[in-house]
């Protein structure tokens, strides 16, 4: 019984992560309606970016600012080079051009910081503790708080400021939202620059747990089956979306792995998604509004 | 003009219409076919067969059959890939456990076996549409890929896991040389380009367009829309399955599950926007392109000598970022795709008016 809660919490706490990039989609969708592929490659981009910046001496703080004015900077020039001249488009080609965007963002990274691997030391010991009889990793606890953390600032900020209150109006109803006068490219600015802070944050704990690398960008993929089962628009959805994807991929793992030959993660999660699609089409916590037959 | 003139007007011009219509075409396909079967083989270089015109071939076979599903019927799929492994792998163990088959009867088996994959994956697509389908068949993707990377019993026992062609050949004709290959390869591409016409004008595939454009429309008409959606995946897959095959022994040799990964889904999905959707020889055009950019860069890169001041990586970076920014300007300027920039052309210099046929593609 024991192994099995200490699989469901390391699934949990894996969990946390996927979240952590869903928010990300989740920021996006909601404001613009683009599945921005490119969430994986941001990820890598600032936490390369910030890993550069302390090899080569930044103190801890100025490393974060920086890297956070970094991907401020991208999602201005993104918003005025790509989604600006693609506005109306379906959202199959906005998807191909994230697409490409992605591209351009992970050849950038690795050819201006390079493609080594790079070990990122946040000071947080990977060593287990006992909590209530389980042994749960440290770094996990604080993964997981870091979680709650920024999920309570975004949820502060969506529902009390007034650039959360427009974005959501234009998440809601753009065309109303335009007519009074909410400037949607300012929006879309914001909500990539916020994206893009949500993917250093993302990229930090991903990069201390295993390396700042390449396939960070690759963490995007475990994203979509996390949206589904949550729903795409809904950042509560994208938390418990990403526990449910977690846990169940763990557990998959340790139980109906041995009996087909090998680790079923890569593709466990599509399956769950896909039923997912069958039973719950907008997913847990979606809006109703998804097209359905 | 009067009513009655009018239409004793009608058929005479329908008639007309008709005799430009066939008449115009056949001089084209036949000035194709003896390119394509003639010249091409007389003329190109094993390099030149081998490296750029197998592969843009059955790349645009591939986008072809993807087209079909996206362009035609309006419906998402990630995993192209997966399909083209599916036929590839089943390719391999029909003329493997089956040897009295012979290969044509194995690429139409493995096509087969793609589109039955393809339907269980579409069958999300009677419940939900847009995007979100997109998620059924990336599973699909993920899924068959560690499928035959963890079952063996694929790949014939091989430790390496890789399958390679027992024996290409047909009616005693040995295909394995260059210029086989591509014969191969470009009989089956121009009997399943025929297909495709013959489908996309049938009654399924204005079905299909009728579903795309308005599928509440299209139900209240009496097209059944289930089966004509699983009947897209079906054919799609029945494509890709087909091009698969060939990717794996007329262009590879050697293949193995990593050869059908996400990239190449992603491949076969920029080849049909940057080709045009909804057009039957767009795929081709956007498989060129997908082809010859990286080459081209290649030579670019060699030919102002920078290999001496940077190293490989930092090349690689940089073409992957030129490719990225020529997906998006072309996404940007370029909406119909290219297929549509060469009509523009081509109507320029003829001054027909094509474009009120474009959508039949």
């Amino acid at each position: 019984m024991n192994f099995f809660l200490e699989t469901l919490v390391s699934g949990l706490s894996a969990g946390v992560m996927y979240s952590l990039v869903a928010i990300g989609f989740v920021l996006i969708y909601k404001a613009s309606g683009v599945f921005n592929f490119a969430q994986g490659s941001m990820l890598l981009f600032a936490s390369l970016t910030f890993v550069t910046l302390v090899e080569k001496g930044a103190p801890f703080g100025v490393a974060l600012g920086t890297t956070a004015l970094v991907m401020i900077l991208g999602a201005i020039l993104i918003e005025r080079l790509v989604l600006r001249p693609l506005v109306n488009r379906d959202a199959l080609t906005l998807f191909m051009a994230t697409l490409g965007l992605s591209f351009v963002i992970e050849g950038l990274a690795q050819l201006l910081m390079g493609s080594d691997v790079h070990m990122l030391d946040l000071g947080i010991d990977d060593l287990p503790v006992s909590v209530g009889g389980l042994m749960i990793s440290q770094f996990d606890l604080f993964a997981s708080g870091a979680a709650l953390a920024l999920v309570a600032v975004l949820s502060i900020v969506f529902n009390k400021t007034r650039m959360g209150i427009s974005l959501r109006a234009v998440a809601d109803d753009t065309l109303a939202a335009q007519s009074i006068g909410i400037r949607l490219p300012a929006i879309w600015r914001i909500v990539w620059s916020v994206a893009g802070i949500v993917a250093l944050a993302a990229g930090l704990i991903w990069g201390a747990r295993q390396g700042v690398q390449y396939s960070l960008s690759l963490v995007t993929l475990k994203a979509l089956p996390v949206l589904i089962i949550g729903g795409f628009s809904s950042i509560a959805g994208a938390i418990v979306g990403g526990l449910l994807v977690g846990a169940t991929e763990s557990l998959a793992d340790i139980y109906i792995g041995p009996l087909v030959q090998g680790s079923v993660s890569t593709w466990f999660a599509y399956i769950l998604a896909v039923v997912f699609l069958l039973v719950r089409p907008a997913g847990l916590f979606g809006d109703r509004a998804i097209e359905r037959v | 003009m009067t009513v009655a003139s009018q239409i004793a007007d009608t058929p005479v011009r329908g008639v007309q219409r008709r005799a430009g219509l066939i008449g115009r075409p056949l001089v084209l396909i036949t000035i194709g076919l003896v390119v394509a079967f003639v010249a091409i083989p007389l003329v190109a270089t094993d390099y030149w067969l081998s490296s750029i015109i197998i592969p843009t071939i059955v790349m645009g076979l591939a986008g072809l059959g993807l087209n079909l599903l996206m362009g035609y019927a309006g419906l998402v799929s990630l995993g192209a890939a997966a399909f083209m492994s599916i036929g590839a792998f089943a390719t391999y163990n029909l003329l493997l456990r089956l040897p009295v088959l012979p290969l044509p009867v194995v690429l139409v088996l493995a096509g087969l076996i793609a589109a039955a994959a393809g339907i269980l994956f579409g069958l999300p697509s009677l419940r939900i549409k847009g995007f979100y389908l997109g998620a059924s068949t990336l599973g699909a993707q993920f899924f068959f890929e560690w499928l035959f990377t963890n079952f063996k019993w694929f790949s014939n026992g091989s430790q390496s896991l890789t399958i390679s062609a027992p024996r290409l050949a047909f009616l005693g004709w040995d295909l394995s040389a260059a210029t086989g290959r591509y014969l191969l390869v470009a009989a089956v591409t121009a009997l399943l380009i025929l297909l495709a016409y013959a489908i996309v004008h049938s009654r399924v595939g204005r079905e299909w367009m009728a579903i795309r454009d308005q599928d509440t429309a299209a139900a209240v008409i009496g097209i059944r829309i289930g089966r004509r959606k699983l009947l897209a995946y079906a054919i799609s897959s029945f494509f890709c399955g087909i091009a698969g095959a060939l990717w794996a022994f007329g262009y590879l040799g050697t293949a193995d599950a990593h050869a059908f990964d996400l990239d190449k889904s992603f491949q076969v999905l920029f080849i049909v926007l940057i080709g045009g959707t909804a057009t039957l020889f767009g795929s081709f055009f956007g498989a060129a392109f997908i082809v010859l950019t990286p080459i081209l860069l290649d030579r670019i890169v060699l030919a102002t000598s920078l290999t001496a001041s940077a190293d490989q990586g930092a090349l690689a970076n940089l073409q992957r970022i030129i490719f990225g920014v020529i997906i998006i300007l072309l996404l940007i300027k370029e909406p119909d795709g290219l297929s549509s920039l060469l009509r523009r052309g081509l109507s320029g210099v003829r001054r027909r008016d094509t474009a009120s046929r474009a959508p039949l593609g």
